[in-house]
C-alpha cells in the first residue's frame, strides 16, 4: 500500500469519528462508549497483537481504573483529566505487581493466571461494599467540569468529544511505542522468544513492561467509562468484557492500531443494530456474523481488506 | 413476540436507520406518547423481561392504546441484565434520539440507579416495574415504583413465623444488596417479636451450591428457614431443601415468594408443597380482576405463567395510562409525575397506591401455601396483610 493511500485511509478514520459529532448527534452516547471500548482493545492489542501474550482477564484493569476514577470522584475529587491519571496508575500499579505472576510458567498458566485475577477482583469489589457499592453499584459519582468550561451533558457532547480525544492521543502515543526499538523487541519476542534472548534481549523486563503498559491504557479506558456514565458497577470487572474485548480484537485484526480500533467500532454497531432491531435474538445473529468473519478473513477485517486491496493494486 | 409489534419494531429501528439524513417532522399535537421499555431480554434475568413484556402488551390488549386523548407507543430495549452502563445508555439514547416521554422496566437494582440521574436531568418520569431494593424512589423525583420492595415483602413473613410457634429460624440470603434488605428486615421483625436466629448464612450470586449451607441448617437445629433468593433459584433450593432431608428434620421452608415464582413453580414438583411465603402476587389470587388478567396474558403468551414482576410491568403501564388521563394528554415530566401520584386502583394483585410522598408503592401482602389443585402447584393464599409499605421510607 502506497504511503498517500495510508494517509488518506487514517485521514478518513478520523475524519470520521469528528464528522459523526455533527452527521449524528443523537448517536453521540453510543459513539462515546465505542471510543472507551476501543481504546479498551488497544491496550488488549498491546499485549496480545504485539507481545504476543495471551491474556482472559484484562477486565481487571478496565475495573481498576473505573473504581479508582469512580471512587476518587465520589470521594470528592472530580476533576476528569487527575482521574485519568489516577485510574491509569492504580491500573499500572497493580499490573506491575502481577506482572511476575502473570508471566512465571508458560503461555497456558499465565493464561489461568490472568483469568483467576480478574475472578478475584471482581469478587473483592462484590465483598468490599462500603467502598465499591458491591452489587448495588458505586453511587454519587459527580464530575467537575473539564478544564472547568465544559460540563457532562445529557446528550453525551462532553462525553464523546473527551473521549475520543484521550482515544486519539492515546493511538499517537501507542503508535510511537510500537515503532520504536521497544516495539520491535515486542514483536521480535512474539516471533521467536528464544532467538530474542540469544540475542541478549531482557525478554522478561519486555513483557513486564508491556504489560504494565497495557494495563495502564485498560486503567484509562475504564476511567473514561466511570466519568462519562458517573457510575460504576460490577459488570466493569465481568469476564465478559474481557472475553468481547479479545473476540473484537480478532475481528478487526490483531497487530494493528487500527484494526483494534476497527474491530471494537463494527462489534459494538453490529451489536447495537441488531439488539435493537431483535432485543430476544440478537445475539444468535452476532454468532453468525463471528463465524463467518472467522472463516472468510484470516488476520480479521484488516487482513481481509488489506488482501483485497493487494489485489486491487497488483491489477 | 406478535407479528404486530415486531413489525412496529422493525418500522421504528428502519426509521433510526433513515433518521440521521433525514430532517425530522414537526411534532404534531396529538403525536403519540413515547414509551421506552428497558428489559433483560436476554441473560440469566431473561425470564424478567419476557414476563414484563408480555405484560405490557397484555395491557395494551386489554385497555387499547388511546388514552388521554393520545396513543401510547412503545419502544423495547435489551439491556442484557447485566450492565448498567448499557441500561443507562439506553436511556440517555431513549429520550435524546426517540424523544421518549416515559422510561419504564429496569429489571434489577443496580440498572435502575445507573439510571436515576438521566431521569432526573431530562425530567422525565421513570416507572420501575420490577427492581425491589428500597432506596430506588429516592434516587430521583421522577422515579415512581409498581413492583414491590423486600422489605415490605420479609415483615409479614416474619410476623407470620412468630405468631405460629416458631421460635428459632435461620436465614439463608444470596449475597446482594437485595437479599441483605431482605435479611435485615426478617431479622430485625422476627428478633423484636421475641425469636431466635443461631444462624445467618450468605449463599453466593454466581453459581451456588446450597448443599452445605442446607447441612449446616440442619445441624443447627432450628424450627424453620427463611430463605431469599432471585427469583428462578427457587427450585435448586427446594431441591437440595429435599435431598438433605431438612422436611423430616422437622424444619420448615419459609420466605419471599421470589422462592415459589409462578414461572417456575410447576417445575418444582413435590417437594415444594406445603412451603410458606409472603408475596403480593400469586396467579391463583382469588379476584374477577385477575382471572381476566391471567386468561388475557394466556392469550399472549401461551406457554407462561404470569408471576409478580409481569404484575409489576401491567401496572406500569396503568399508572403511565392514569397520569396521561390526569394531564389531558400533556406529557411535561413534572406534571406528568404529579398526576400519577397518590393513585389508587384494583390491580389483579389486589388494591394498590402509589404513595403521593414516596412515590413508592402500597399494596396488600399475602401469606401463601404451596398446593396441588388440578395437577398444577399454585400459592394459594389463605392471610392477607392489608396495605403494607416499605418500611424502610
Amino acid at each position: 500500500m502506497s504511503a498517500a493511500l495510508r494517509f488518506a485511509l487514517q485521514a478518513l478514520f478520523w475524519g470520521g469519528w469528528a464528522g459523526a459529532y455533527f452527521a449524528l448527534p443523537e448517536y453521540l452516547p453510543l459513539l462515546a462508549q465505542i471510543a472507551i471500548i476501543a481504546l479498551f482493545v488497544l491496550s488488549l492489542d498491546l499485549l496480545v497483537g504485539y507481545a504476543g501474550f495471551v491474556t482472559l482477564g484484562h477486565a481487571a484493569f478496565f475495573g481498576l481504573g473505573a473504581y479508582a476514577a469512580g471512587i476518587l470522584a465520589q470521594q470528592g475529587w472530580g476533576e476528569p483529566i487527575s482521574g485519568l491519571l489516577f485510574g491509569a496508575a492504580v491500573a499500572a500499579l497493580v499490573g506491575l505487581l502481577t506482572a511476575p505472576l502473570v508471566l512465571r510458567g508458560g503461555d497456558l498458566t499465565g493464561l489461568m493466571v490472568t483469568l483467576g485475577i480478574a475472578m478475584m477482583l471482581f469478587e473483592a469489589a462484590n465483598r468490599m461494599a462500603w467502598l465499591t457499592g458491591g452489587a448495588d453499584g458505586l453511587q454519587g459519582v459527580e464530575m467537575w467540569e473539564i478544564f472547568g468550561v465544559w460540563r457532562f451533558d445529557l446528550f453525551g457532547r462532553t462525553a464523546f468529544v473527551y473521549s475520543l480525544t484521550v482515544l486519539f492521543l492515546l493511538y499517537l502515543l501507542a503508535r510511537l511505542i510500537v515503532s520504536s526499538p521497544f516495539g520491535l523487541a515486542l514483536r521480535g519476542i512474539k516471533g521467536n522468544r528464544r532467538r530474542m534472548e540469544a540475542l541478549g534481549t531482557p525478554v522478561r523486563a519486555r513483557l513486564v513492561a508491556v504489560y504494565t503498559l497495557s494495563a495502564a491504557y485498560a486503567g484509562i479506558a475504564g476511567a473514561l467509562l466511570a466519568q462519562t456514565t458517573q457510575f460504576v458497577s460490577l459488570d466493569v470487572l465481568d469476564f465478559h468484557r474481557s472475553a468481547d474485548a479479545l473476540l473484537m480484537l480478532v475481528l478487526g485484526g490483531m497487530g494493528s492500531l487500527y484494526g483494534a480500533m476497527l474491530g471494537a467500532i463494527v462489534f459494538m454497531v453490529a451489536h447495537h443494530a441488531l439488539s435493537e432491531l431483535t432485543p430476544q435474538f440478537w445475539q444468535f445473529w452476532i454468532g453468525i456474523a463471528l463465524i463467518a468473519l472467522a472463516i472468510a478473513g484470516r488476520g480479521g477485517m484488516l487482513g481481509l481488506a488489506g488482501r483485497l486491496l493487494a489485489r486491487w493494486g497488483g491489477r | 413476540m406478535s407479528s404486530l409489534s415486531r413489525r412496529r419494531l422493525l418500522g421504528s429501528a428502519a426509521l433510526v436507520a433513515a433518521a440521521p439524513s433525514l430532517p425530522r417532522p414537526a411534532i404534531a399535537q396529538a403525536a403519540p406518547v413515547r414509551i421506552g421499555l428497558i428489559l433483560p431480554m436476554t441473560g440469566p434475568f431473561a425470564s424478567t423481561g419476557r414476563q414484563i413484556d408480555a405484560a405490557v402488551r397484555t395491557w395494551l390488549r386489554m385497555n387499547g392504546e388511546s388514552h388521554g386523548g393520545r396513543r401510547l407507543e412503545v419502544l423495547l430495549r435489551d439491556d442484557t441484565g447485566v450492565a448498567p452502563d448499557t441500561t443507562r445508555r439506553l436511556a440517555q439514547e431513549l429520550v435524546v434520539r426517540e424523544r421518549v416521554n416515559v422510561l419504564a422496566g429496569f429489571g434489577l437494582t443496580p440498572l435502575a440507579l445507573s439510571t436515576a440521574p438521566v431521569a432526573t436531568e431530562a425530567r422525565v418520569p421513570m416507572v420501575v416495574m420490577a427492581a425491589g431494593t428500597s432506596i430506588i424512589v429516592q434516587r430521583s423525583p421522577f422515579i415512581l415504583r409498581t413492583s414491590f420492595t423486600l422489605p415490605q415483602q420479609t415483615m409479614p413473613i416474619a410476623d407470620w413465623a412468630a405468631s405460629n410457634g416458631i421460635t428459632s429460624c435461620a436465614t439463608m440470603v444470596t449475597d446482594y444488596a437485595p437479599g441483605h434488605d431482605s435479611e435485615a428486615a426478617f431479622k430485625r421483625r422476627f428478633t423484636e417479636r421475641g425469636g431466635q436466629i443461631p444462624l445467618e448464612l450468605r449463599t453466593p450470586l454466581r453459581n451456588p451450591d446450597y448443599a452445605p449451607f442446607l447441612q449446616r441448617v440442619r445441624d443447627a437445629r432450628v424450627q424453620a428457614l427463611f430463605v431469599f433468593v432471585p427469583s428462578g433459584e427457587g427450585a435448586n433450593v427446594m431441591k437440595q431443601f429435599d435431598e438433605r432431608g431438612l422436611a423430616q428434620a422437622g424444619i420448615r421452608l419459609i420466605g419471599t415468594g421470589d422462592l415459589t415464582d409462578d414461572d417456575i413453580l410447576n417445575e418444582m414438583g413435590d417437594p415444594a408443597i406445603g412451603v410458606i411465603t409472603s408475596h403480593f402476587y400469586s396467579a391463583a389470587h382469588d379476584s374477577p380482576e385477575n382471572r381476566e388478567y391471567v386468561a388475557a396474558f394466556r392469550q399472549i403468551a401461551p406457554n407462561m405463567r404470569p408471576n409478580f414482576m409481569s404484575v409489576g410491568g401491567f401496572d406500569g403501564m396503568r399508572l403511565i395510562a392514569e397520569g396521561l388521563r390526569g394531564t389531558d394528554g400533556n406529557t411535561d415530566g413534572q406534571r406528568l409525575v404529579d398526576a400519577m401520584r397518590g393513585k389508587s386502583w384494583m390491580s389483579p394483585r389486589g388494591p394498590i397506591t402509589i404513595d403521593a410522598n414516596t412515590r413508592d408503592i402500597v399494596q396488600d401482602v399475602y401469606i401463601r401455601r404451596v398446593e396441588r389443585r388440578d395437577g398444577q402447584l399454585w400459592n394459594i393464599e389463605f392471610d392477607r396483610i392489608p396495605q403494607v409499605r416499605d418500611p424502610g421510607t
